[in-house]
């Protein structure tokens, strides 16, 4: 288990090389050459049409995809050796088939033997402490992903990848995760998260990564790029025209 | 209809001899069903989550021997323990012990087939989030069986169902010895063959309502998992 992150310490998962990565399925390439720097801290979003490889990115950074070509360093480390300070929120939140308490747990054994308020501390941040003992697959969907990110926190990761973690939950739902978020990344923990919603990359980018055709089009500061998109693709996304 | 009510009447009396022969089908199936759940949840469970060449394979042999004649069980188990057999100093043959082996034998595959498939849907659902968090191996194997606990206990009462049907096996490695290797399968056909068509009945009429019995609990099982959202 990690050690509790703060602000003051470097992250050892900084900066995030990715270089001239490639993945073929179905004969079909969907990520053609990705070459991408994240140096600084903070939340980076990644945008970009439905089949730009938004997914797909993350997955590679995680592990969960092996790169037909390319590499991936997290400071110093491999990606395999990286997993350890790395969490990822998924789309559709996979809870165990036990009660809430019992979900996080298992997920951190050690915290759940030496220091058990903390699982009750976890679930009062996300708002279902009052819930810990009914069976976790029984929680509203909003519920289950605020269960799964206090889940992924518990481990204090350095590195938080979330993958359209709020699509189709309700707005109080999406307001309390994001300051979840928010309030991690201020910790020193770097999120990357991969999200449609304009709105909230607004809310909580300090960075855009924009995608198209399996490739990084555009990497900048969140108020330059909703101000000033640099790619014809980008202003075309902003503008709500559909890209393939 | 006279040999019914005097079935019924062996029943509700609590017949000595039915009762012996009940109880000894219930222990031979239970022991058996303990020794296949032990060995078969986990190794349908590793053979869901592993990866080795020639996986398939095992798991097309286990779905094949699922469907294994109970008499070829019994003369395998049989050459086994017959005294010029490689387990003959054992002296197992015509004993309980001996049908609880190969009742064991013939459910093992069972439980195993059959979990299997339930841990690799699991499988399937949960092995981007352990993945993710980083579980593994053994940890991994225990999680999927306690996560699939109430599907699983469906799977062992399947083979429950199939060890106390079983007559084929048993009779040629216990050899219906009376007070001794007799169960309720090997009784009714006894019976049967001598014309006592009351204790026969009796005896079938307990075995129907044993198979209800786990039928009954099996839907039980599947609703409270289903209300608990644990299916």
């Amino acid at each position: 288990m990690n050690t509790l992150r703060n602000a003051n310490m470097p992250n050892p998962l900084l900066p995030i090389s990715i270089r001239d990565l490639r993945l073929t399925r179905s004969d079909r390439p969907v990520l053609g050459g990705v070459n991408l720097k994240i140096d600084d801290p903070g939340i980076t979003v990644i945008m970009g049409p439905n089949g730009a490889g938004k997914t797909l990115l993350l997955r590679c950074l995680h592990g969960l995809i092996t790169p037909d070509q390319g590499f991936i360093k997290l400071g110093s480390l491999a990606v395999a050796d990286s997993r350890d300070e790395q969490a990822m929120v998924f789309q559709h939140p996979v809870l165990l088939r036990r009660t809430v308490l019992q979900n996080l747990a298992f997920a951190a054994p050690e915290i759940a033997k030496t220091a058990p308020e903390r699982l009750i501390q976890a679930l009062e941040s996300v708002n279902l402490a009052n819930r810990a003992d009914q069976p976790a697959r029984m929680l509203s969907g909003g519920e289950q992903q605020r269960l799964s990110l206090a889940r992924a926190l518990l481990s204090e990761p350095a590195l938080l990848l979330l993958d359209e973690a709020t699509a189709n939950l309700d707005p109080a739902s999406v307001l309390l995760i994001e300051s979840l978020v928010k309030a991690q990344s201020l910790q020193g923990t770097k999120v990357i998260l991969v999200s449609h919603d304009q709105s909230q990359a607004r809310r909580l980018a300090d960075e855009i990564v924009f995608m198209s055709n399996g490739k990084v089009a555009e990497q900048s500061p969140a108020d330059q790029f909703f101000t000033t998109p640099q790619t014809p693709a980008a202003k075309a996304y902003l503008a709500g025209e559909i890209l393939f | 209809m006279d040999a019914l009510s005097e079935a019924f009447r062996l029943i509700i009396t609590l017949d000595a001899d039915l009762f012996e022969i009940l109880l000894l089908s219930i222990r031979v199936s239970l022991i058996a069903l303990a020794i296949s759940a032990i060995i078969g949840l986990p190794l349908g469970s590793w053979l869901a989550i592993s990866k080795f060449p020639g996986r398939k394979f095992c798991i097309l042999l286990l779905n094949a021997l699922m469907g294994m004649p109970p008499v070829v069980v019994g003369l395998i188990v049989y050459l086994l323990l017959s005294r010029s057999g490689p387990l003959g100093w054992l002296g197992l043959l015509y004993t309980p012990s001996a049908m609880i082996i190969a009742q064991a034998v013939l459910i093992t595959p069972i439980i195993a087939a059959l979990s299997n498939q339930v841990i690799e849907n699991l499988h399937q659902e949960y092995r981007d989030t352990f993945y993710s968090m980083g579980i593994t191996g053994r940890r991994a194997v225990v999680a999927y069986l306690v996560d699939a606990r109430y599907a699983l206990t469906t799977c062992i009462l399947a083979g429950f169902g199939r060890a106390i049907a079983e007559v084929g096996a048993v009779i040629i490695v216990g050899g219906n010895i009376d007070h001794l290797t007799r169960v309720m399968t090997t009784a009714i056909a006894l019976e049967t063959s001598k014309g006592n068509l009351t204790l026969a009945l009796g005896l079938g009429a307990v075995l129907l309502s044993l198979s209800l019995l786990v039928n009954a609990l099996v839907i039980g099982v599947r609703e409270y998992a289903a209300k608990r959202q644990y299916a």
